[in-house]
């Protein structure tokens, strides 16, 4: 199969997010970046497919912070090509990033044949939408989201999708689509830093250049954290205080 | 004018979702506050019974048809855009759910109209509509507005009361004809979550463990605390997929909505799609170490600090409590 994944790198929400002072994104100064789960998730899964029936893996994203670490990584995992989408990018939302994918994708064979292309499911500051159905949109190919298992079979694939409740259901697809993984059928494989390192001696990263010509859709008026509205009661002291304080309450609610 | 509202009712195997009456109260408040009409497209296959439920509408249109059974998101999109043209709508509330995943990515497309994603809050401005999403895991609130109230919104599970959208009411129903869109996007059949394993949606006490536990040999240490309380471990999406915890014992959005008497979260920061399976639980009491984890908002209780020193010191005091110390 000739598998193409979509990476990109989000804050990570470990960290303390601070809104800017031009109250309209967060600042830069303190965030880390990192592929999101699902990304993870998206790449493991195309990892399995080769594994299990053969083909190539090339990994594409835009240019971000941290985004090379991202596609270096996935080289280590076992992608066979790595490809960043670099320009004056400046804040690309989704229909814009879409489009630009959707350029590459087209020129890079991912469309026709036996490519299939696989990203994240959604993405934490996915404002405008998720990519994947706006670039299958583009592509005039079909779009499956919240994929959690890819077979293929049947001249097309069996595709699994959650529902709510831990219901799933099964969807069959021609194998030219675009999936939406939210978790692969195994957790992302993990690879040591020194291969990470090999990978950044012995591969190179392409590189392509691209000119964004979708605006944002609306502007942001205001970013701010929630207000807590029904916030905790914090327990303080040591654990053990901490933990005769617990006890206590669950004794009161005849928990214990 | 083509400024009415219309809803996507979602229903999943015969039943509305709690997000359809969500939506339908807001909408409703929506609906009146600019003046507009309040419209649900009913969508599916065999659904004609269920449209007496959604008496906030000013009408239910009901697109009722075989292929209709579980479209493809790109299908909607189509059925919608025709909708909106045929009843003159110009703002779509959406499911941000796993169901309608895609639909607004979709319809924005063919629409050239704003989809804002993660929607929380939307209230009349002037002639406009101000839009809250939540974004970051739950960690930013970002404000949008759409021009004359026209655009695409997906709402977040748990925005806004589910009971404000219900009424005892009949709306008008209109079956409306639009030409369906195929797709080689074919729903096959259900898959039922496994048996056999702990039902966590009936136990009392659960354990629930998330990314802080950080390697699947410390998941001994959730069941150690569950045995000594008597119930169940569960744990958040990255643990499940992690492989450490069976699927069966997923909280959340995708996995179950659980309301035990004690939900002790441990190191679970508490993202929406989390929050959507436990916040209605009586009694949450969550640890973590960052001061700023969206789960201390919806716990009552909650404690700043490694799940790690916290968990022997509580495992001595229940053991202590439980000799009669």
């Amino acid at each position: 199969m000739n598998l193409f994944v979509l990476l990109k790198t989000v804050p990570d929400t470990v960290e303390e997010l601070t809104v800017a002072a031009d109250n309209v994104s967060l600042d830069p100064e303190w965030l880390r970046f990192k592929l999101s789960d699902s990304d993870e998730h998206a790449l493991e899964q195309a990892l399995l497919l080769k594994e299990k029936h053969g083909g190539t893996v090339t990994v594409v994203a835009l240019d971000a912070p941290e985004v090379e670490e991202a596609l270096f990584q996935a080289l280590a995992k076992g992608a066979d090509r790595a490809v960043k989408l670099t320009g004056e990018l400046g804040e690309v939302r989704s229909l814009a990033a879409a489009k630009l994918f959707a350029d590459f994708l087209k020129s890079a064979g991912a469309v026709g044949g036996d490519a299939l292309i696989l990203l994240r499911s959604q993405a934490i500051d996915d404002l405008e939408g998720e990519i994947g159905p706006f670039l299958a949109d583009l592509l005039g190919l079909p779009y499956l989201g919240v994929v959690v298992a890819v077979a293929p079979g049947d001249g097309g694939l069996a595709v699994t999708k959650e529902f709510a409740g831990g219901m799933r259901g099964e969807f069959s697809l021609p194998t030219g689509a675009v999936l939406g993984i939210q978790a692969a059928e195994k957790p992302p494989r993990y690879v040591p830093i020194a291969k990470v390192r090999a990978a950044m001696k012995a591969s190179t990263l392409e590189t392509v250049d691209v000119t964004p010509d979708q605006p944002a859709r609306f502007p942001i008026e205001k970013m701010y954290k929630p207000e807590s509205a029904g916030r905790a009661e914090m327990l303080e002291g040591s654990p053990e205080e901490v933990a005769n304080r617990l006890v206590d309450l669950l004794a009161n609610q005849s928990l214990i | 004018m083509a400024n009415g509202i219309l809803i996507l009712a979602e229903h999943l195997k015969g039943e509305f979702a709690d997000i359809t009456f969500e939506m339908l109260g807001a909408g409703r408040k929506l609906a009146d506050a600019r003046g507009v009409p309040l419209r649900v497209a009913l969508v599916g296959n065999d659904v004609a019974s269920l449209a007496p439920q959604l008496g906030l509408a000013d009408e239910v249109l009901l697109v009722s048809a075989p292929a209709l059974e579980m479209p493809a998101a790109s299908t909607l999109a189509a059925l919608l855009k025709g909708l909106m043209e045929q009843e003159s709508a110009g703002l779509v509330l959406l499911g941000g759910t796993n169901a309608t995943m895609g639909v607004g990515s979709i319809l924005s497309a063919r629409t050239s109209l704003p989809f804002v994603s993660y929607g929380k809050d939307a209230k009349a401005d002037g002639a406009d509509v101000l839009v809250t999403s939540l974004l970051f895991g739950g960690k930013i609130l970002t404000d949008v507005r759409l021009p004359e109230g026209r655009g695409i919104i997906s709402v977040s599970s748990g925005s806004f009361p589910a009971d404000a959208g219900r009424s005892e009411k009949a709306p008008p129903v209109r079956n409306v004809e639009v030409p369906l869109e195929a797709s080689p996007v074919v729903f096959r059949a259900f898959i039922a979550p496994p048996a056999g394993d702990v039902d966590i949606t009936k136990q009392d006490i659960l354990v629930a463990l998330g990314r802080g536990i950080q390697t699947q040999d410390n998941i001994a240490l959730g069941e150690e605390l569950a045995a000594l309380l008597g119930g169940a471990v569960c744990g958040s999406r990255p643990v499940i997929d992690q492989g450490w915890l069976p699927l069966t014992r997923q909280v959340g959005k995708s996995g179950m909505t659980v309301k035990p008497r004690l939900y002790l979260a441990l190191g679970i920061s508490g993202a929406p799609e989390h929050q959507e399976g436990m916040k209605d639980s009586p009694m949450i009491i969550a640890v973590n170490t960052d001061p700023g984890a969206p789960i201390f908002d919806v716990a009552k209780y909650g404690v700043v600090m490694d799940l790690f020193d916290l968990a022997e010191p509580l495992k001595a005091a229940i053991e202590a409590k439980k000799a009669g110390a």
